[in-house]
């Protein structure tokens, strides 16, 4: 071997320029991991939504009728598939992004070559979000098989998926980037992973709910990624609804990218 | 841009909390050397590699690497040069031949290049054999030559070792320093910190002695030999606390400089120039029947800082 290539040091764009080939490079490294270990991924992702179905569905459901105009197994089928969005996209985003960055030190590793924190953030919350997307297309699928009807716009529903996903993972790893200890995860675990999947009239509705807990609600961009898996699955949602569900979901993904770049950045240099 | 130096450092002051890593520290790497940072834990040699690559931001000072200011072109900087830490940060998910490939990859190596690329750090690494094993399959030394490996995959023009052979049996650490002979002959710059005397001896043509965050000396060992230990030669002699100390002053009383050697003191002399100005018998004798083996760069630090690397 002999230095024969070297990349144009002067140009200054070099240094501003988002990569998108090392985001392309982590989603490789993401999918030959993946081609590992895909069948308890897979596992999870499809017993999930079955235990769900069963446990909720038949049984909660055989105690209520319609709720908020629905079928109940049509409503916690949908819940059941923004639940999955959450924890699909937030575990991979706070553990593994712990593990990386404090444990095994892939991070300092990845940082050393020349890409940027934006670009590992973009990269890792992309792929989780595929997994998301393709949760919530199992999830879907399992209640279609178990009598859920869907509407054709239910094809839309791996791109909420998706973009929930990504959100998620960039909310873990943003406790990921601040946390100090394994033990820490207790907190974040009980102070937002369970508010916000109880909160979010996934299994129960939030019309029954009181006041004060409605507005909260309204906050937990899982109540909008079910908002809008409704929308698509049933086609039955006003369109300044979903439109909101949406614009809240968008706006969380953008604040939760935004604030998990400027954490990792923080925690990485010294 | 040749004809500046791959590093060049100014007033680098770095403090971690009430701890002070760099103090002010001044160094220029000129291109194509192999240069050691030689210094005991904690003198800072770690700390100057992570300001090298821009992970780590100065107090105070300037830090210019290939030509280029850090941190603000740290990426620029990051392209043409090969980290590798002290620290195993392999990937264990992947085998060895994706962590190459992916590191290629964020490398930014073309992708016409790229299966050429990772061949050939294989063959650095002497992995081909392992190319699709998982790293956590992999021995110690295995694992350290696929980290050097995946620090050159993009033929960086400048390339840093961080303490590249600690923790390794002498056998491994022999082995390393022939892939480290070979990563030279590729023309890049090669920076290694080490807190082994024999290592920088063996690989560096010009060593900086590092203690408390400062540079204390730098030069070609030869030449920091001469500087500072002004012989070419060591007598130990071995004794007990006592004995060292008396040995220690007596040698002092006639200009001989020493150092403490462990359970041995170590007099910079050859015994023959100062008997010409007739030594006190006692000492005579000692010098002797003393060991008498080169002059080293152990002797050089610890006469410097009286510390023990």
């Amino acid at each position: 071997m002999t230095v024969l290539t070297t990349p144009d040091l002067r140009a200054d764009e070099q240094d501003v320029r988002f990569r998108t080939d090392a985001v392309g490079a982590l989603f490789v490294r993401e999918w030959r991991v993946f081609k590992r270990v895909w069948c308890s991924l897979v596992f999870g992702s499809v017993v999930e939504p079955i235990v769900y179905l069963l446990a909720f569905g038949y049984g909660f459901g055989a105690l209520v009728a319609d709720v908020a105009g629905l079928p109940y197994l049509d409503f916690m089928a949908t819940g059941a598939a923004g639940i999955g969005v959450l924890f699909t996209g937030f575990f991979p985003g706070l553990i593994d992004g712990y593990f990386r960055r404090k444990e095994n030190h892939l991070y300092g590793g990845l940082l050393s070559t020349p890409i940027t924190v934006a670009e590992l953030v973009t990269g890792e919350a992309l792929w989780t979000g595929v997994r998301a997307a393709g949760t919530a297309a199992v999830t879907l699928t399992v209640a279609a098989l178990f009598g859920v009807g869907l509407a054709p716009t239910v094809v839309l529903a791996p791109v909420i998926g998706l973009v929930g996903g990504f959100g998620f993972a960039c909310l873990g790893a943003i406790f990921a980037a601040r946390l100090k200890s394994t033990h820490q995860f207790t907190f974040v675990i009980a102070g937002f992973v369970v508010p916000m999947f109880a909160v979010a009239g996934s299994f129960v509705p939030l019309e029954t709910a009181p006041a004060w807990l409605r507005w909260p609600a309204q906050l937990n961009p899982v109540t909008h990624v079910v908002e809008l898996f409704r929308a698509v699955a049933f086609a039955q949602t006003s369109v300044g609804s979903w439109m909101v569900s949406l614009a809240v979901l968008l706006g969380f993904t953008a604040l939760a990218w935004w604030v998990a770049v400027r954490q990792l950045s923080r925690a990485m240099t010294a | 841009m040749p004809s500046s130096a791959a590093i060049r450092l100014a007033g680098v002051l770095k403090r971690f909390g009430d701890v002070t890593a760099l103090d002010g520290l001044d160094l220029v790497v000129p291109r194509g050397v192999c240069f050691g940072l030689l210094g005991p834990n904690g003198a800072g040699k770690s700390t100057l590699m992570s300001l090298l690559t821009g992970a780590t931001v100065p107090d105070a000072g300037t830090i210019e690497v290939l030509g280029l200011p850090l941190p603000a072109r740290s990426r620029a900087v990051r392209a043409g040069l090969g980290l590798v830490p002290q620290l195993d940060n392999l990937d264990g998910e992947i085998t060895c031949r994706d962590n190459l490939d992916v590191f290629a990859r964020l490398y930014g190596v073309p992708r016409a290049e790229r299966a050429a690329a990772v061949q050939a750090g294989l063959e650095l690494a002497r992995l081909t054999d392992k190319a699709d094993a998982f790293v956590e399959q992999l021995s110690g030394g295995m694992r350290r030559r696929l980290l050097i490996a995946r620090g050159l995959l993009h033929r960086p023009e400048l390339v840093l070792l961080d303490e590249p052979t600690v923790g390794l049996d002498p056998q491994i650490r022999q082995e390393l320093w022939q892939t480290i002979g070979a990563v030279r002959q590729t023309g890049a710059t090669v920076v290694l910190t080490t807190h082994y005397i024999e290592e920088a001896e063996r690989l560096c043509d010009t060593v900086a002695v590092v203690h408390h965050g400062r540079l204390l000396t730098s030069g070609s060992p030869t030449e920091l030999i001469v500087r500072h230990v002004r012989s070419a030669e060591v007598v130990e002699v071995h004794g007990d606390a006592a004995r060292r100390d008396s040995v220690t002053r007596d040698a002092r009383a006639v200009g001989i400089a020493s150092r403490p050697a462990g359970t041995s003191v170590a007099l910079f002399t050859d015994g023959e120039a100062h008997d010409a100005h007739g030594l006190p018998d006692g000492l005579a004798e000692l010098i002797r029947r003393g060991v008498r083996r080169p002059a080293n760069l152990e002797d050089v630090f610890v006469s410097l800082t009286g510390a023990v690397l």
